[in-house]
């Protein structure tokens, strides 16, 4: 079965590094590195002047600076990894059924769960390593210009692969009941609605509203991704005390919030939860 | 028509498909109502029918992609969709499609994969050739013409060396030195032992290739057999010095005593034709008496 499975990745692997569509991730990628490497220049230069020397008593500088580039390249990152992977994977079941790619695989004695697993494996490997690579990059541009490195370095990618498995799931599993585009669509507005789900959590708590905490909650549960991806914000600036850690803590674009091993077993759960689901809806399904 | 050997070697041979009181509805729609035939090995059967007389779906049905609501296929004494059904099938779909971002030989080494086929590059050098596309082995799948893709559909239905060829319409796409090839490529295989079920709307090719025909309509068996038992001689006819004489109501097995009764009455005999229907003809006698 894993012989199948990883046959099947291999084709995905192919697919993201032949199929002209996929060009423009590299270019993407470069652009988005030129223009954070030039942001990370531009900030520190004035970071260094402007605050740290004078202010520092109350806000470390270049924490703030740093944490602050590193989440939003985390931002970043995380929106192009989950594009990639619901692009590798939104077609999976209905999509190709209808343009008969899926038939002549599933026919074959390996059965349908390998085939599933195989596409899942193929895009977690080539999404999960591309959200590895851009956020690497990222943190060794701010460390080597700013001098900044995460108190954490490696936990925030493990958040932001996290986050990714979760949203390629809920590809896979939409590809199952929705065609290609429909369940594109879907996927990528669960995505900006977890997020800001997440981000009106983080306001609740600073205003200390019950109901937006609520919805913080409900959306953590419902979409861990996000909770991964604040949990990784998180680890980035573990380390820091006072009102940096206050001010950091708000982080860009959605709060930073501590996940712990219960997140992990729920990312973990969930992501097998949906696996199941998707399974049980894709054996019974006429191709 | 020649007289076909296989169909009389094949008594008390095991099947290798078997349709039981297959029945399958999508909804309300009734795509078939308990077909049941079987396809023994050596043997190439014929599934005719108009659109939408669950062809497609029964053949699907045999490769485990649609579940039948009631009865079953059966593979070679396995449930069709089982694990050891697949095994023994080779399927090339209707809609054919192969990824476009490999090349003809990569797709075949997927699908040696995916069967846990040993052959290796000598078994997928053999079926490029097999089906003439030895010369664009390395050539991507998107910059084949479809008839090319076709051809790469049934190399890779041959993968694994399959006791079983579900083949839905395979010569869609192919021009007529194509379909003559590909005609050629199923009689070598039925000679090999393997059984095929062949879905296709060109009835002469189904009547030019086939031991069998099965017509369908509205979801049911409406006639089968051998296309010798089905279309039965309506008529012979003799060409002679004095003209072009016909019996309407004669048989094969009466042409001896008719020839032998003109010339001894002193009649030149030119040529003889037994009358009867092709496969269009019957094939539309049987659809539109259904339909009436």
């Amino acid at each position: 079965m894993i012989a199948t499975i990883w046959a099947i990745a291999r084709s995905t692997f192919v697919e993201a590094a032949r199929r002209k569509i996929f060009l423009i991730v590299p270019i993407v990628t470069f652009a988005f590195l030129v223009l954070y490497a030039l942001g990370v220049i531009f900030a520190f230069h004035f970071s260094r002047g402007q605050i740290s020397q004078e202010n520092n008593t109350f806000v470390d500088a270049k924490a703030f600076a740093g944490a602050t580039l590193v989440g939003l390249s985390m931002f970043a990152t995380l929106f192009l990894g989950t594009v990639l992977g619901v692009f590798l994977t939104f077609a999976s079941v209905r999509g190709d059924a209808e343009q008969g790619l899926l038939q002549p695989p599933v026919v074959r004695p390996i059965g349908r769960a390998s085939v599933l697993l195989g596409r899942f494996v193929g895009a977690v490997i080539v999404s999960g390593g591309y959200v590895v690579f851009l956020y690497t990059v990222s943190v060794v541009i701010t460390g080597t210009v700013g001098g900044w490195w995460p108190s954490q370095p490696v936990a925030p990618a493990v958040a932001l692969v996290g986050a990714i498995v979760v949203m390629i799931a809920l590809s896979i599993l939409g590809s199952v009941f929705m065609a290609t585009i429909a369940n594109g669509v879907a996927v990528l507005m669960l995505y900006g609605a977890g997020l800001l789900a997440g981000l009106l959590g983080q306001i609740g708590y600073g205003l200390s509203s019950e109901s937006l905490q609520t919805v913080g909650k409900i959306a953590t549960w419902a979409l861990p991704f996000e909770a991964a991806y604040q949990a990784g914000l998180n680890s980035l600036t573990s380390g820091t005390t006072g009102l940096t850690r206050v001010i950091v803590r708000l982080g860009p674009l959605g709060g930073a919030e501590a996940g712990g091993y219960k997140l992990i077993l729920w990312v973990i759960a969930y992501t097998i939860l949906v696996g199941a689901a998707t399974l049980w809806a894709f054996e019974r399904r006429d191709l | 028509m020649s007289v076909r050997g296989p169909v009389l070697t094949l008594v008390g041979v095991a099947a290798v498909f078997e349709a039981r009181a297959v029945t399958k509805r999508f909804g309300a729609t009734r795509a078939l109502e308990s077909v049941s035939f079987d396809v023994k090995p050596g043997e190439l059967v014929g599934l005719l029918g108009p659109n939408g007389a669950g062809k497609s779906t029964l053949v699907k049905i045999g490769c485990g992609l649609v579940h039948a609501t009631s009865g079953e296929a059966v593979i070679g004494g396995h449930p069709a969709g089982q694990t050891a059904a697949r095994k023994l099938i080779g399927y090339l779909a209707e809609l054919f499609r192969y990824p476009g971002w490999l090349s003809a030989d990569e797709v075949l080494a997927l699908h040696q994969r995916l069967a846990a086929s040993g052959g290796g590059p000598s078994e997928r050098a053999e079926l490029l050739d097999l089906v003439g596309l030895a010369e664009v082995a390395t050539r991507r799948v998107s910059n084949m013409s479809k008839g090319m893709q076709q051809r790469l559909g049934l190399a890779q239905a041959l993968i694994g060396e399959p006791k079983l060829l579900l083949l839905d319409e395979p010569t869609s796409a192919l021009d007529p030195a194509g379909r003559r090839a590909v005609r050629a490529i199923l009689e070598s295989l039925r000679d090999r032992g393997l059984g095929v079920l062949l879905n296709s709307h060109l009835l002469s090719e189904i009547e030019l290739v086939c031991d069998r025909v099965i017509i369908l309509q509205h979801g049911r068996v409406i006639a089968q057999g051998a296309p010798d038992d089905l279309l039965v001689a309506r008529g012979v006819e003799i060409e002679t010095r004095s003209g072009l004489k016909t019996w309407p109501d004669a048989r094969r097995d009466d042409v001896p005593g008719l020839v032998a009764d003109l010339v001894s009455k002193g009649e030149d005999v030119f040529a003889v034709r037994i009358l009867r229907p092709s496969l269009e003809d019957f094939y539309l006698e049987a659809v539109e008496g259904e339909v009436g």
